[in-house]
């Protein structure tokens, strides 16, 4: 993405496209990342309730995953989930 | 021409206000601006102008509730005072940032502690860097016609910045003077409607005031740096239509008998009439003595002050505020540091005077100029002190 110049900023930076947000991939700010042990997992989805950034997903085998491009790394889901299926892993 | 009129000056601040075909306001009463709020609440409640008049529980609402209407587009407008102008502080640099051309007008009062009502400018200076135009006035004639004169300049396409408008509390809101008000017809012809460079609407979303990380910050500091910047060939070009509509002409760095003076003094605000009167005593002694009142806050107007200061030995610099362990008043370091690299400039001397509405006479401006011209040695040069403080 090319950033604009400051001649280039629209004024008052309105942002005049509704939902642009969702091009804004916070997950650049990772530092880990967290790996679900399906074997553990017992689907209950206590992940997908407590994830801040609400981006963990259930796949349509019932487990579940974080879209990498908004997950922040922060932990939460691991440190939430009880069996213990998802583990924190360093970026590489 | 307007009707001569004699009125209170807040009075008729609010009239003038009601003038410009507002479309909301949001004012919280505070002394001494609380006849702005009471009389502006008035003309919405008695019908006599088509406006939404926000009851607001506090001045950080109030400011909230005008960045919000102008948002939508409306014209809005607010007012405040010491204690509420620094509850509104964190959200004066949002208004600019989204560049929403609110206007709002400051009754000038001391800041607490202690408590004081009175009048001086240490409401003002430290909304300094917010990013507003500021404006301060002289007489309550000044004050009318900056209050309408502030919907255009901030509306201005190549400005759509927020204006504040300087009335020293007391001094100037409550004194009754005559002055000419411009009639209905005479504003309508010169206050064109207000067009927003965007819109909260639900029909056509966008989002105002969004998020930025540190790859963006420095540019939309730059873009903002850059719009204040360029606002002020657009104010010039407003007061100059102002002054061919109404006679009275307005400029950024008004001057009185400074064209051979060798001394000048400057002030901000309503103590220019004061001081001019102690000019005149001063050259009937044969003192060349001369005036410098900066009108223009923000953007600060640099060219003229070097252009007006470039052929004078001594300049007294005037402050009313105190920049607490700083180099001087916020006026005087401002003026120091826009001098500095000119190769001729006049040694500065610094009074720090009129706080918490301590009076201010001819003879403490004549006084000032004594001192300075007894200072044969410039020992004082170059340094502030305080006015009239007892030791």
């Amino acid at each position: 993405m090319t950033l604009k110049t400051w001649r280039e900023l629209p004024i008052g930076c309105v942002v005049s496209e509704p939902g642009s947000a969702s091009e804004y991939h916070t997950g650049s700010w990772r530092s880990q990342r967290p790996i679900w042990d399906n074997t553990k997992c017992i689907k209950c989805g206590i992940c997908y309730v407590f994830c801040p950034e609400g981006c963990v997903q259930q796949g349509e085998d019932g487990f579940f995953m974080a879209n990498m491009d908004y997950c922040k790394g922060c932990g939460i889901c691991s440190h939430e989930c009880w069996p213990r299926a998802i583990k924190m892993i360093e970026e590489g | 021409m307007g009707k001569r009129v004699g009125m209170e000056v807040a009075v008729a601040v609010a009239e003038a206000v009601g003038l410009c075909n507002i479309d909301m306001a949001a004012v919280y009463p505070i002394t001494p601006q609380s006849h702005i709020a009471e009389h502006l609440s008035d003309l919405v409640a008695d019908g006599k102008i088509d406006a939404e008049f926000v009851t607001v529980e506090s001045e950080h609402s109030a400011m909230s509730a005008v960045i919000g209407a102008s948002g939508t587009g409306a014209r809005s407008y607010t007012a405040t005072s010491s204690q509420g102008l620094m509850y509104m502080h964190e959200l004066l640099p949002i208004a600019s940032a989204m560049r929403l051309p609110i206007t709002m007008a400051i009754a000038n009062r001391a800041v607490s502690g202690p408590l004081n009502i009175l009048n001086d400018h240490s409401d003002i200076m430290p909304q300094r860097d917010s990013g507003w135009i500021s404006i301060f006035v002289e007489n309550g004639q000044e004050a009318i016609d900056m209050s309408i004169i502030a919907f255009k300049i901030a509306e201005h396409k190549d400005v759509m910045l927020p204006v504040n408008i300087n009335i020293d509390g007391f001094q100037l809101t409550h004194m009754v003077e005559p002055f000419e008000m411009p009639t209905q017809e005479e504003v309508n012809q010169f206050l064109p409607p207000f067009i927003p460079h965007a819109t909260l609407h639900p029909a056509r979303p966008v989002t105002m005031g969004a998020f930025a990380m540190s790859d963006y910050f420095t540019e939309i500091m730059k873009a903002k740096d850059e719009a204040i910047k360029n606002s002020k060939k657009v104010i010039l070009k407003v007061w100059d239509e102002w002054g061919r509509l109404f006679g009275r002409n307005y400029k950024p760095v008004e001057t009185y008998k400074t064209d051979d003076a060798d001394i000048l003094l400057l002030t901000m605000g309503s103590m220019g009439e004061t001081a001019q009167m102690a000019i005149d005593e001063l050259r009937v002694k044969g003192t060349k003595a001369g005036l410098v009142k900066l009108r223009l806050w923000r953007p600060f107007p640099f060219d003229e002050l070097k252009a007006v200061v470039k052929n004078t030995k001594k300049l007294i610099v005037t402050d009313r505020a105190v920049s607490f362990g700083g180099p001087g008043g916020p006026v005087f370091s401002e003026i120091k540091s826009a001098l500095y690299a000119e190769t001729q400039r006049p040694l500065i001397y610094n009074y720090i005077y009129g706080l918490g509405g301590r009076d201010v006479t001819v003879k403490d401006f004549t006084g000032m100029f004594e001192k300075v011209l007894a200072d044969t040695g410039n020992q004082a040069a170059d340094t502030y002190e305080f006015w009239g403080v007892r030791e």
